[in-house]
């Protein structure tokens, strides 16, 4: 057996990246950030809202969480349609209770669906953060771009409208675009994406119309990585995102902010099993001294106003 | 032609070998291997496995990845500085081209370079000899240029071998291989021309195994490791044992997990009889006293029976 040529050649081997997105950088030797008040953490919350429909294909993957059984697959399609009904308002209580704020990420038709859901979060003055049409319809290499910057119009057009807010925040469904992604969001008035997990801090990604941001979305310490993909119990996942937030904690006294992320989705958080260790990791950051609750929005606009 | 074994080492019991004692009296060489990988955005495609679980881009597993390089890494190096540890670094080598930075602080450290190939997205599986042989000699010239360091050891990317693979590594110099995991002790592999040993290394307590793979929590992970550091703590007073720790900067590095290195590191380095080194040293120290006395004792057993 024999591989073509090209298998050993290899045309981005330089300094820095394999693309031009952004640059390599360490985390350890940047300016510290500064946040505002002297907080040492940043607590960025974000719940998402996220639409499953009955009939989403699978394609060119399923999306963590969608239809996996035969059709119809009332299964999983209540399961996630529980988040939206029961599980979003035990998370809301939990930071309403401690004086927390959120990001919460809506699924476009979502929003169509029941945008008593969006007045929720801007009643409360929170952030909405586009989590595209839904969760059927994945961004994702291959696509067509005219039939991907539909999807991104589609969804900041209803999100923005129903919402009210400018709607700056992006986080693609399951985390997956395509090499436009970037390009598209950003043409339309986008000025952070959530599914960079590259770095504690934000970073600064260059597209076709200008400058945006990555923000450090968790990904290892979200809901959906350490209860749906590694089946750790409630209690584990407190644990671990305490002790993500001791250390992050621990590093901002040396060598600037940190952001702590995190990620839950309420068909997962929201359960009445769950919903206690989530109360108690909000206990554990909002004990300490030098934690600022904010949005993704504020994060970014206090990151920048450094550069 | 297929095989019903790989034909690269006699049975060889675990019982009345001949004792290993390592540098200082040790009973056990401990050595910890960063995987320092570098995974491509969009690598070309190999006949055998797909690079990545999603289409191309996928930039949720990329940036997971990079996080290793931007963040995991230099937690990982506080960490061992602290606790005395020099790593043995599996290296994808064009990370020396992507980030001199990373192999400048490994080299100040006096960490031990290895190969892990080009890149974590290019694997062996297909390569023809001619196209094995120049990935190998790319890294040896690639290790050398960036480090000063000869080439010893070899870890396949992504643990992707070919039939030919072990032989051309003892051609070409190198001296021992992390793809066998047959054993607890260094052992002379069958090669045509030259010599090669494998080392333990492991997939036992990998954190890619055991955290990614396993789905184990931190705390789990360190129970792990000090039972399997407790029981070749105690069987290496018979024989010398060999403990590797096989890490990877994206999982270990993260922020939730970096203080369970520190407990296991801890642990390891607590105990006196305990030889804290690089994959390279322990090579050279079973080369020189004992490699011929294993490979007669091996002989012994060929056919089966001792």
């Amino acid at each position: 057996m024999t591989l073509p040529a090209d298998y050993l050649t290899y045309p981005y081997r330089r300094p820095g990246m394999d693309h031009d997105r952004y640059p390599f950088s360490n985390l350890f030797t940047r300016k510290p950030v500064q946040w505002p008040g002297g907080a040492r953490v940043a607590v960025w919350i974000m719940p998402a809202l996220e639409f499953f429909p009955l009939d989403m294909t699978g394609k060119p993957f399923m999306a963590p969480g969608g239809m996996g059984r035969g059709s119809p697959d009332y299964w999983n399609y209540t399961l996630r349609d529980y988040g939206n009904r029961v599980g979003v308002f035990r998370i809301c209580r939990a930071l309403d209770e401690r004086g927390l704020k959120a990001s919460v990420a809506v699924s476009s038709r979502l929003a169509e669906r029941h945008p008593f859901l969006v007045d929720e979060v801007t009643r409360r003055g929170w952030e909405v953060v586009a989590h595209g049409v839904d969760m059927g319809r994945l961004h994702h290499g291959g696509q067509p771009i005219e039939e991907e910057r539909g999807l991104v119009r589609e969804a900041l057009t209803t999100l923005r409208k129903i919402s009210g807010q400018p709607v700056t925040g992006w986080l693609s469904p399951a985390y997956s675009e395509s090499m436009n992604t970037l390009d598209l969001v950003g043409a339309e008035g986008v000025q952070y994406v959530c599914d960079w997990v590259m770095d504690d801090l934000p970073v600064p990604l260059r597209t076709a119309g200008g400058e945006i941001h990555a923000l450090p979305h968790a990904w290892e310490t979200s809901d959906l990585q350490l209860i749906l993909n590694y089946r750790h119990d409630a209690s584990e996942f407190a644990k671990q995102v305490c002790d993500y937030f001791d250390v992050l904690y621990r590093e901002a006294a040396q060598v600037g902010g940190r952001i702590l992320a995190l990620s839950v989705r309420p068909w997962l958080m929201g359960v009445p099993h769950r919903i206690q260790a989530f109360e108690r990791v909000l206990d554990h950051v909002t004990r300490h001294a030098g934690v600022w609750s904010a949005t993704g929005a504020e994060i970014l606009e206090a990151f920048r106003a450094q550069k | 032609m297929a095989k019903t074994d790989p034909g690269l080492y006699d049975y060889f019991p675990y019982l009345d070998r001949p004792k290993i004692v390592w540098p200082g009296g040790a009973r056990l060489a401990f050595w910890c291997a960063p995987n320092i990988e570098f995974y491509e955005l969009t690598p070309p495609p190999n006949p055998e496995r797909a690079a990545w679980p999603r289409p191309v881009p996928d930039v949720l597993n990329y940036a997971w990845r990079d996080y290793g390089n931007r963040a995991g890494v230099w937690r990982m190096m506080e960490t061992m500085d602290r606790h005395g540890v020099r790593g043995s670094v599996s290296l994808n080598v064009a990370l020396c081209d992507h980030f001199p930075d990373i192999i400048a602080a490994c080299v100040e450290r006096q960490w031990e370079l290895f190969s892990h190939g080009i890149y974590n997205t290019r694997y062996t599986y297909g390569m023809d000899e001619d196209q094995e042989r120049a990935m190998i000699r790319d890294v040896k010239a690639t290790i050398k240029k960036h480090s000063g360091q000869d080439l010893a050891g070899w870890l396949a990317p992504a643990l992707t071998n070919t039939d030919n693979t072990i032989r051309l590594l003892a051609e070409e110099g190198v001296r021992y291989t992390l793809d066998l995991f047959h054993d607890d002790q260094p052992l002379p592999v069958r090669v045509p021309r030259g010599r090669l040993i494998s080392l333990p290394y492991s997939l036992e307590i990998n954190d890619f195994t055991v955290l990614h793979q396993g789905t184990a929590t931190p705390r789990q992970y360190v129970e792990m490791v000090r039972a399997q550091f407790d029981r070749l703590y105690a069987e290496g007073a018979r024989s010398g044992t060999v403990l590797c720790l096989p890490l990877h900067p994206f999982l270990i590095g993260q922020p939730h997990r970096i203080d369970a290195l520190g407990e296991m590191l801890a642990h390891i380095t607590g105990h006196a009889g305990v030889w804290v080194t690089t994959a390279r040293e322990i090579a050279d120290h079973f080369y020189a006293h004992y490699y011929d006395e294993f490979a007669a004792a091996i002989a012994v057993w060929r056919g089966g029976a001792r």
